[in-house]
This record gives C-alpha cells, sequence and structure tokens, in this order.
C-alpha cells in the first residue's frame, strides 16, 4: 500500500497524472465514440499508458488511430505494432500513401507529407464518426498551442478557430459537438518536455530505440542533422557522416531531425532536456520555421 | 517538488509582459531559439527593445494588434516548484478571460505601476481574484525605478488598497515592490529598496504555503466513470472512478450515496499506481464499496453527516461570457462536478459594477463580461457547497443548448 503525503500535496507528476487521467475519463464518460490518436511517439505513449490506467483494470474504451505519413522510421513503426498487440487494442491506420494514390491529397513539391495529413486525419475522423480524438500536444511546445484549450472544439470543417474557443473553467470541460463537429482533447497540456521525461523514468515506460544516443549516417541542413534513409536522401553538395545522435521528436522521416547527444539512458536524458538552451520544436522540426504564425495556421485547418 | 498555478492581470502598459519575460528568463524557461524568434520579430516590428510580449502573445491577431486577447499557459520550475502561469488579458472587454485564468489558480499576480497607484483596473483585477476565490493575493507594486524607489509611494499603495480591499473576501495578501525591467526583487533582492525586507516575488511564490488551501474537511467524490471490466479475470470488480473534490476518504469509512440517499463502506480504493489507503483532492483514483448500491455519474459520495446542499434552487454569481445578453427566464444546460442539468433564470437580483463594486439593482439583463446575482431553477437538484468552502464543488458553468458554447460561469453563494 502506499501513503500519501502528510500535509496531502502531490507532487507534480502525480499533480499531472491525476489531471490527464481525470480529463480521458470525462472524454469517455461524455463523447460518443473517442479515439485516441497515436504516433509511437513518446508524447502519445504516456498518453497511451496513463489511458490504460485511467480505466484499469477495463480495457480502455476506445481505439488508437495512427495517420501515417509514409514516412516512418522503422523502429517507431515496429514499436507501434508492438505496443498495440501487447494491449490487445484496436489501430486503426489512416494512410497518407494511400489517399496520394486515391487523389484525396496531393504530394507537397518539397515532399513533405505534414501539412497533407490533416485532410487525411479529417477523412478518418468523418469516416468513423469520432466525437473526439485525443491529441499528445503540450501547451509548451509552440505558442500557437499555448492558447488553446484543453478540450477544442473543431467545426464540421475540423478547423480551428483561435479567436472563438469555449472558455474553460475550474476542471468542467465542455465536449458538446453537433454532428458532424468533434473535439481534440489534449490531457498532457499542462506537462512540459522535462515532465514527459521525468514520467517516463518514473513509470518505467519503454520507447523506440531512436530516442536513445546511437550512431546514425546525417548530413548537416541548415544547422539540422538529418538522419540519411530511404526518404531523406542528401543533396549532392552534402557530405554524410556518422554521428552519435538521438531524436528529441519523432514525426516525418523527411523534416525530423537528430540532435548530438552521449544520452543513452533515461537518467542521462534526464539531464540533457534539463539542460538543453532550445526548445525540442526549434531543435528539430524544419516545418516550424516557414513563417511567424505556421503552426496557427496548420492548426486551423484541423492538423493535430 | 510540487505544483502552483499562479494567474496574472494587469495590461502591457503595468509591464506584465516584461514580469513574465522575467520570470521565465531569470529562470531559464526561456530557450535560446524562442528569444531569437522573438529579438527578429521585435526588429521587424521596428521596436526599440526586444518586445518579451511577443514570448507570450502567441495568435496572429495578438501580435498584430499588440494586446493579450485570450489565455496563455506559460510554465517554468525552479529546483523548488513547477509553475503554470495562466497570463490573461487585463482589459475589462476581456474580463471573462481573467475569469477563466482565475478559476484554477492558487495565486493571482495584481500588477501596479508605481506612478498611477491603484486605478480602476486594479480595483477590478482584485475583485476577480476574490471573487473566483483565488486564496493568494500578490499586489506586485511595479516601475518603482520611476518613483525613485520611494518607501511613501510603496506605503501609499499598499495602504490604499487595505482600504479597497476591506469590501472583497482576500485571505492572503502580499505587497512587493519591484521593477520588472531591471529585476528587482523578482530573483533577487533589491539593492535600490534596503527598506523592503520581505520576500522577492520568486521566493514568495516557491514558498507560499497551499496545503492548506484545498478543502480536506468536507468528504466530497463526484463519481464520473464506472468502471466494469467485461473480463473473465476481473468479472466482480465495479468501481467508481473520480478526482477527490474534498475531505480525505479512507478505506473502511462509511459514506452516503447522493442523491440516492444509500449508504456503503469504502471497501478499497485504487490509485494510478494500485490500491492506497487514503485519497484526498486533487487524486483521481476508483472507489470500490462494500456493497451494490445505485450510483452513476453525476451522483456524490460523502460522509453521511456532512453532506453539500442538494437543492434545485440555486443563488448564484455569475459571470456572462457571451454577447447575447442573460435574462430571466433564459434556459440553459448547467454543468457543475461531473453532473448535468437544466436550468431557467428565475430572478435576476443585481448586476454589480466590477470596477466600482456597486450593485445595480435595476439591472434586467448580464451582457458580455459582467458579472451579476442570479436564482436559477434547475431540472435536477445539484449537489453543492458555497463556492467559498469548496471551489471544485461549487462551481459551475452555464452552457447555451442550440450552440453548445459555454456562456457563462457561475460560483454558488448562500441565500441572504
Amino acid at each position: 500500500m502506499e501513503h500519501t503525503h502528510p500535509d496531502y500535496r502531490l507532487s507534480q507528476l502525480d499533480e499531472l497524472e491525476a489531471e490527464s487521467i481525470y480529463i480521458m475519463r470525462e472524454v469517455a464518460a461524455e463523447s460518443e465514440r473517442p479515439v485516441l490518436l497515436f504516433s509511437g511517439g513518446k508524447d502519445s505513449l504516456v498518453m497511451l499508458h496513463l489511458a490504460v490506467k485511467a480505466f484499469a483494470p477495463a480495457r480502455m474504451p476506445f481505439p488508437v488511430m495512427h495517420v501515417d505519413t509514409g514516412h516512418n522510421f522503422p523502429e517507431v513503426l515496429d514499436f507501434r505494432d508492438q505496443r498495440v498487440d501487447e494491449l490487445g487494442i484496436e489501430l486503426i491506420v489512416a494512410s497518407v500513401p494511400d489517399a496520394i494514390a486515391r487523389g484525396l491529397v496531393t504530394e507537397e513539391p518539397n515532399g513533405s507529407r505534414n501539412r497533407i495529413q490533416t485532410p487525411v486525419l479529417l477523412e478518418a475522423i468523418e469516416k468513423f464518426d469520432f466525437t473526439a480524438a485525443f491529441g499528445g500536444a503540450r501547451r509548451d511546445e509552440e505558442r500557437a498551442r499555448a492558447k488553446e484549450r484543453v478540450f477544442s472544439f473543431r467545426d464540421e470543417f475540423g478547423q480551428w478557430d483561435p479567436k472563438n474557443q469555449r472558455p474553460e473553467l475550474w476542471s468542467l470541460y465542455n465536449a458538446r459537438t453537433h454532428l458532424g463537429e468533434h473535439i481534440r482533447v489534449f490531457p498532457l497540456s499542462n506537462w512540459t518536455e522535462l515532465d514527459i521525461w521525468a514520467y517516463i523514468g518514473r513509470e518505467g515506460i519503454e520507447l523506440p530505440s531512436i530516442y536513445y544516443a546511437h550512431e546514425r549516417e546525417v548530413v548537416d541542413r541548415n544547422g539540422m542533422l538529418f538522419g540519411v534513409n530511404e526518404f531523406f536522401r542528401p543533396k549532392d553538395a552534402e557530405t554524410v557522416f556518422t554521428a552519435r545522435v538521438r531524436y528529441r521528436t519523432v514525426g516525418d522521416a523527411t523534416l525530423t531531425a537528430a540532435v548530438l547527444s552521449d544520452a543513452d539512458s533515461i537518467e542521462l536524458v534526464i539531464a540533457e532536456v534539463a539542460a538543453t538552451r532550445i526548445t525540442e520544436r526549434g531543435a528539430t522540426r524544419g516545418d516550424d520555421k516557414v513563417t511567424e504564425a505556421a503552426m496557427e495556421d496548420r492548426k486551423r485547418e484541423g492538423y493535430f | 517538488m510540487d505544483l502552483l498555478r499562479f494567474a496574472t492581470a494587469g495590461s502591457v502598459d503595468d509591464g506584465k509582459s516584461t514580469l513574465i519575460g522575467r520570470l521565465l528568463f531569470d529562470t531559464k524557461a526561456i530557450f535560446t531559439d524562442q528569444l531569437e524568434h522573438v529579438e527578429q520579430a521585435s526588429k521587424r516590428a521596428g521596436d526599440d527593445y526586444t518586445n518579451l510580449a511577443l514570448l507570450t502573445d502567441g495568435l496572429r491577431a495578438e501580435r498584430e494588434q499588440g494586446i493579450t486577447i485570450d489565455v496563455a499557459y506559460r510554465y517554468f520550475a525552479t529546483p523548488k516548484r513547477k509553475f503554470i502561469i495562466a497570463d490573461t488579458p487585463g482589459h475589462i472587454q476581456y474580463t471573462r478571460n481573467m475569469v477563466t485564468g482565475a478559476s484554477t489558480a492558487d495565486l493571482a499576480i495584481v500588477l501596479v505601476d508605481a506612478r498611477k497607484g491603484l486605478v480602476e483596473q486594479s480595483h477590478r483585477h482584485a475583485f476577480i481574484t476574490s471573487l473566483l476565490r483565488v486564496p493568494h493575493l500578490v499586489l506586485a507594486i511595479n516601475k518603482m525605478d520611476l518613483v525613485d524607489w520611494s518607501e511613501d509611494v510603496y506605503e501609499q499603495i499598499y495602504a490604499d488598497f487595505v482600504t479597497f480591499a476591506t469590501k472583497l473576501d482576500i485571505p492572503d495578501l502580499t505587497v512587493i515592490p519591484i521593477s520588472a525591467l531591471y529585476g528587482d526583487n523578482i530573483v533577487t533582492r533589491s539593492q535600490n529598496m534596503p527598506w523592503y525586507t520581505g520576500a522577492t516575488l520568486l521566493h514568495h511564490l516557491e514558498h507560499v504555503y497551499v496545503a492548506s488551501d484545498r478543502n480536506m474537511v468536507d468528504v466530497r467524490f463526484p463519481v464520473q466513470y464506472v468502471i466494469r471490466p467485461q473480463s473473465t479475470s476481473a468479472r466482480d470488480y465495479r468501481g467508481y472512478a473520480g478526482q477527490v473534490a474534498g475531505g480525505v476518504l479512507r478505506v473502511g469509512d462509511e459514506v452516503l450515496a447522493l442523491p440516492s440517499g444509500f449508504s456503503s463502506t469504502i471497501a478499497a480504493i485504487d490509485g494510478p499506481n494500485g490500491p492506497v489507503e487514503e485519497a484526498h483532492p486533487p487524486m483521481s483514483v476508483v472507489v470500490r464499496l462494500a456493497d451494490e448500491i445505485d450510483l452513476s455519474r453525476g451522483d456524490m459520495l460523502c460522509r453521511p453527516h456532512n453532506k453539500p446542499r442538494v437543492s434545485q434552487d440555486i443563488e448564484a454569481m455569475v459571470c456572462w461570457m457571451t454577447d447575447d445578453p442573460l435574462r430571466e427566464g433564459r434556459k440553459l444546460a448547467v454543468k457543475q462536478t461531473t453532473r448535468q442539468a437544466r436550468a431557467m433564470v428565475k430572478e435576476m437580483h443585481y448586476r454589480l459594477d466590477v470596477n466600482t463594486l456597486h450593485r445595480d439593482l435595476e439591472a434586467r439583463e448580464l451582457r458580455l463580461n459582467d458579472v451579476g446575482r442570479v436564482r436559477l431553477r434547475t431540472t435536477q437538484p445539484l449537489l453543492a457547497d458555497e463556492y467559498r468552502r469548496n471551489r471544485q464543488t461549487g462551481g459551475f458553468i452555464l452552457i447555451d443548448e442550440a450552440t453548445n458554447f459555454t456562456v457563462g460561469a457561475g460560483m454558488v453563494v448562500e441565500a441572504e
């Protein structure tokens, strides 16, 4: 039996955990068909871990869905399938390559599939008639996210309207939608990158190996280290070299950069994250640098 | 390490963004890429100095207009505590946003410009802090550098505030003279104001005692979700999931279920990491009872001799949050703890001027950002405490049934 602290204060991780679990139960109680968006990345793995805890000993009452860009790190895809098997939950894959083949979206000139994921995500939400979709986004990640509600309303076009958000008071969340509308729910809103890592360490949550330091062939493009793989080919003038790196975030393999690191254990990663002076998106995402409001614009269109 | 949520109220003119920027910068919560970004944006906009407001004003419309419109949440940590800042706009047309930010805050910082002293807006911010029962208020008297670090100015504003605050309900007040621009009394003690012997702002935030703020006396457990596994291994498991809203639940305690009135005993409490002996706010747990009783979402467990009010007639202060005014006879959906009902406005007692606290008894409607006292009649009884006794069981939201928009925030008060 665990005993709580004599002055009845929770640690910050316990309080964040309690809040996230409360949010997930609230959605399960009020929203008819929720789904958990799951990429195999660290935030979605923490979210999945919380979902399992929130409904134990029963099975979590919703499926998980991966919007698959086709530009995956193989380690992450394997890990996704392994976790889903272990938990015996339903996995839905909404495939971007498939959507390109069907003509729903067209490949962008730069080859990035970040933006064209949105119609694929929205189509899947519509097809399965999901009324709520859990996302792993955190408010510390990006300025537009810092303004977004925990229960973020999307109209029938999947759009986010930042100027017309529902006020969110106390822990009273409004999950109401009309037919065709849905709610994006962000149970990790109040977690920081460091909280996520501290929690992964505390809970012993397994992650894909690419989050820890390893040797990898990379090229340096605009000061960012991109791993060479089937989706990311070096340009003629670029030199390929081997470096000891790890990934701080995991996204589209053509866009997500690695960082130099010797942190090959959870303890070393926590120490590294605590000391870092660059945000995780700033260090690893080519896509957010495009304009001042790149994320806000993508979110308005229905992005994660 | 624990968590402190605080709200800041003020406008750019008061130096609020500078203060937040300073707190984030001095605690190393601003990253180099964020700072570079802000420096470039400031340069592009032709600002003479790096505009730290750009760190918090995250939306295009905010940057274009140079104002904070919506609540932004910011995060930083020291070795002592993790902090969540609800950065709220100061203008009267955004009162609802400050109300929102204050609803979850353990502490509020109200900023005052030392040259101007208390202005209408300071009164409003202090009133909202008091209305939302934020347990700790810090009056930060900023721009002390512009009044020659004068102790007299500080004392005068302090005294003015105490006079005004007698009309309010502020359990804990701390007044700190600062210069956000130069960092005096933010993280490090000011060399310019040796007469001030109190804590710096950060020291206060790190040490303010918040353990007694939550209600640990009245056991309140709103049932959120019933867990009944459909598996052979846990076939007999029936658990009531929820977040403790008050008091301390212990295994073996006798509990009363509302509104049914059945009683039972707590057989077990399952926390996120397995069984626990007791549960307190804000833990999310699953309670198992010794008897099978009728209990579902929206119901509440409490102690047999300590019950919330069970009533369909609700007296409340309401902050109205939408353009379409609230009038007597209006029907709305209400959500309080995990309970939903419909409500009708039976009587509008008065509208309160949030700047002067004057009660307009003639008022027949509440408009956007108005605060007033109303009586509601609900379709189902609410299981509510007075908001001043428990923020979790005394607060509710009002939802427009046609648009599904959250249109009001309510706080239960005792009938006069």
